[in-house]
C-alpha cells in the first residue's frame, strides 16, 4: 500500500533523494560517475588528502567537470564533517564520499538527518565490507569485460531498505548519462523477502 | 651624496637599501595621524606631508603651541622631524627643509630671502644655472623683474617664486580618504559567555555591513579582536568564498572561532574589520539562482574555514597534452568554473604512474596492485612526448606509448610504455 510516509519513486539504477547510499567494488567510481552525470546541480567529490587517486576532466562524463568541487580534507574526522556539511548545503545535488574507513551506525544515522535537512542525496564509496547499517542502499559494482566497443558494467544492488534487491548488466560508456541495459536479472520484478 | 664618498668619510657606516614601498606606506599612516591637525592633509613629495591649517591653531592653543604638540607627539613615537608653519605652501615646504619655525604672515620674503634658491622646489639644472648666475638666495630672485626670469629659466622657476610668496595660489589638495571598513565596541562590564560575545558581534557585523553597502563593497576576509581585560587578545579571522556583506550569512562563520576563544576574566573590547574587499554591486534580491549560488558560496566558506581554502578545490582545463597537466586544481574561492573538452580516449580516473609487471607488447598478461590481469583487447598506442620547455621529474623516462587495455577480469586501465627506457605503467581507469 502506498502511504505519505513512501519516498518518491526513484528510477531503476537512480539513487533515491535526500539518503544517503553506498557503493563498493572495483567499479563504485565509475557508478559515483554515473550518478554525477544523472543529477543536475553543483556536485561535491570528497577524497581524503593523501588518496593518490583523482578525477581526469578530460574523462569525465559530458558537464561533470565544471560541476564538479573536490574536497581535500585531512584526517577522517575532518573528511565526515565535510560530508555532513555538504549534504546539509541545499545548493548541492549529489554529494560523493570517500571514507577509509567503515562508519558507525551514529555516523551514518547523522548523514542520513543532514541529507533530509539539506534535501541532498549521498553516495559513500566504500572499502571491502565497509558498509554502514544506516545507508538506504548498498551497491556492489564491478567492471565486466565484454564484446568490441562496449563498456560493460554489473551494478547489483544488495541492500535496499525501501524496495527490492537488483541486478543490472549495462552498457555505459561513460561519456553521458544515457546507458543501455542488456539484461535485466529476473529477480527484480518480484517482492521484497518477506523474512526481512 | 654617494655611497663611496659618505664611507670614505665614515668607514663604520651602516647602509641598507632604501625600501621606497614601506616607506610610503608609513607615510600614508602618518598622513592619517595627521589628520588630527587639519582637515586637509595631503603627502608632499616622497619625505614631507603638508596639511592646511586655516582656521585651526587656536584650537591648540596658538601657532607655536600647535606646532611643539606636533613635534612631542613624533618625538614619543621615536621619530625626528621637521615643522614648519607659513602662509604659504612653497614657504611652508622651503622652511621645514631649512630647519622649520613659524613665519608670521606678512613677512615671507624676510624669512625665506635667506634661504637658497634650491628651497623653492625647483629642478637641479635651473638651481645650478641660478648659482652660475650668482643667484644664490631667494632675496636675490625676488627683486628681479619676472619677464626676463620667465624667458632665461622657463616658466618654471616664476611659478614656484610667485608659489612660495603668495602671488600665485596653491592649495593643498587633499586625496579622498581610502574607506575604512572596520568598527569597535567597547563594553563598561566585560563579558565572557559565547551568546554575549555572538550578539555583540551581531551590531558589529550589522554596522560594517552597512558601511560596506554604502560603498558597494563586500568583504572577502573579515578578522575580529578580542580584548580582554588583562590586556591579552585573542583574534578571529575568516575568509569568504565570494564577496559578501550579509550579517546573518557572516556570522555563523564565526561561530567556531568564537567558541574556541578562552575570556579569560572577561572581554570589554571587541573590533571587527574587513582587511580584504572587493566590489559588490546591489544585486536584485529573490530570484532562485541567485539563490542557489548562495547558498554553495556559504557552503564553500564553510568549509574553506575549517579545512583551508587551498584545498576546497575545483577542476580547471589547461592547455597541454600530457595528462598530469592537462587540468589544474584552483581553489574554488578563488576562480570561475569553466568547461572542459571531453574526450574518450582519456581515463576518467588517474593516479600517479604505477609500475606492472607485464608479459609482451603489448602485454598479455600483467600483474598491477596484487590482482592478475589478462588482456582482452588493447587499443593504441597514443604517443605523447614530454614538454622538454618544462623540467618534469615524473617524464624524466622520456616518450610515452599509451594503450587502452580492456581485460577479461573487468577492469579498462590506461597503461603505457616508455620504449627508451623500457617499462610498463598503469597510469588510469576508464569508467
Amino acid at each position: 500500500m502506498k502511504t505519505l510516509l513512501d519516498p518518491p519513486a526513484c528510477p531503476p539504477l537512480g539513487l533515491r533523494p535526500m539518503r544517503v547510499h553506498e557503493a563498493g567494488g572495483r567499479g563504485r567510481r565509475s557508478f559515483a560517475l554515473f550518478q554525477a552525470a544523472r543529477h543536475p546541480g553543483p556536485l561535491v567529490w570528497i577524497t581524503p588528502a593523501h588518496l593518490p587517486e583523482q578525477p581526469l576532466p578530460a574523462g569525465l562524463p559530458m558537464g561533470v567537470a565544471e560541476r564538479l568541487h573536490l574536497l581535500r580534507p585531512v584526517g577522517e574526522t575532518d573528511l565526515l564533517w565535510c560530508i555532513e556539511e555538504a549534504l546539509r548545503s541545499p545548493a548541492v545535488a549529489l554529494v560523493i564520499a570517500e571514507p577509509q574507513q567503515p562508519l558507525s551506525l551514529t555516523a551514518g544515522r547523522r548523514l542520513q538527518l543532514a541529507a533530509e535537512a539539506g534535501r541532498t542525496t549521498g553516495l559513500l564509496l566504500i572499502q571491502q565490507d565497509g558498509g554502514s547499517a544506516a545507508s538506504e542502499t548498498r551497491w556492489q559494482c564491478e567492471p565486466a569485460p565484454g564484446p568490441e566497443d562496449s563498456t560493460l558494467h554489473h551494478w547489483q544492488l544488495n541492500r535496499n531498505k525501501r524496495g527490492t534487491n537488483g541486478d543490472w548488466m549495462l552498457h555505459w560508456d561513460g561519456t553521458t548519462a544515457a546507458f543501455h541495459l542488456v539484461s535485466e536479472a529476473g529477480k527484480r520484478h518480484q517482492p521484497a523477502d518477506p523474512a526481512r | 651624496m654617494a655611497l663611496a664618498d659618505a664611507r670614505a668619510i665614515c668607514p663604520d657606516l651602516t647602509t641598507r637599501p632604501a625600501d621606497l614601498a614601506a616607506e610610503a606606506t608609513a607615510l600614508a599612516a602618518l598622513r592619517r595621524f595627521t589628520g588630527r591637525y587639519a582637515p586637509l592633509v595631503t603627502v608632499d613629495g616622497a619625505d614631507g606631508l603638508m596639511a592646511d591649517i586655516s582656521g585651526v591653531p587656536h584650537l591648540f592653543g596658538g601657532e607655536a603651541a600647535l606646532r611643539d604638540d606636533l613635534q612631542a607627539r613624533l618625538e614619543r613615537a621615536g621619530l625626528h622631524a621637521q615643522s614648519a608653519i607659513a602662509p604659504t605652501r612653497g614657504a611652508a615646504h622651503a622652511l621645514a627643509r631649512h630647519g622649520g619655525g613659524i613665519l608670521p604672515e606678512g613677512r615671507l620674503l624676510e624669512g625665506l630671502g635667506a634661504l637658497p634658491v634650491t628651497a623653492l622646489r625647483v629642478d637641479q639644472a635651473t638651481a645650478e644655472a641660478l648659482s652660475r648666475m650668482g643667484l644664490t638666495r631667494i632675496a636675490d630672485l625676488a627683486h628681479l623683474p619676472r619677464a626676463p626670469l620667465a624667458r632665461r629659466f622657463g616658466p618654471g622657476l616664476v611659478l614656484r617664486l610667485d608659489q612660495a610668496l603668495g602671488a600665485q595660489a596653491e592649495p593643498v589638495a587633499a586625496p579622498p580618504e581610502a574607506p575604512h571598513f572596520g568598527v569597535r565596541m567597547t563594553l563598561p562590564d566585560p563579558i565572557g559567555l559565547q551568546s554575549d560575545v555572538m550578539a555583540g558581534l551581531d551590531r558589529l557585523l550589522d554596522r560594517l555591513c552597512a558601511q560596506l553597502a554604502a560603498h558597494h563593497r563586500g568583504a572577502r576576509r573579515l578578522r575580529l579582536d578580542l580584548r580582554r581585560v588583562d590586556r591579552q587578545a585573542s583574534q578571529i579571522e575568516i575568509g569568504l568564498a565570494r564577496p559578501m556583506r550579509d550579517p546573518a550569512r557572516i556570522k555563523a562563520l564565526f561561530a567556531k572561532g568564537v567558541e574556541e576563544v578562552d575570556a579569560g576574566f572577561g572581554i570589554d573590547a571587541l573590533r571587527l574589520s574587513a582587511p580584504i574587499t572587493e566590489p559588490l554591486a546591489p544585486e536584485q534580491i529573490g530570484s532562485t539562482p541567485a539563490h542557489q549560488a548562495d547558498a554553495l558560496a556559504d557552503l564553500l566558506s564553510s568549509l574553506g574555514n575549517r579545512i583551508g581554502f587551498d584545498r576546497v578545490l575545483r577542476l580547471l582545463p589547461s592547455d597541454s597534452l600530457i595528462p598530469e597537466r592537462s587540468f589544474t586544481l584552483a581553489p574554488a574561492a578563488y576562480s570561475q568554473p569553466a568547461p572542459s573538452p571531453t574526450h574518450r580516449t582519456r581515463p576518467a580516473i588517474l593516479f600517479p604512474p604505477e609500475a606492472v609487471t607485464a608479459t609482451g607488447h603489448p602485454p598479455v598478461q600483467f600483474r598491477w596492485r596484487r590482482m592478475q590481469l589478462t588482456t582482452l583487447r588493447a587499443t593504441g598506442p597514443e604517443r605523447i612526448t614530454p614538454e622538454w620547455w618544462l623540467e618534469d621529474p615524473t617524464w624524466r623516462s622520456g616518450l610515452r606509448d599509451y594503450w587502452r587495455i580492456e581485460t577479461r577480469q573487468g577492469p579498462r586501465l590506461w597503461l603505457f610504455h616508455t620504449p627508451q627506457n623500457p617499462g610498463w605503467y598503469a597510469q588510469g581507469e576508464f569508467p
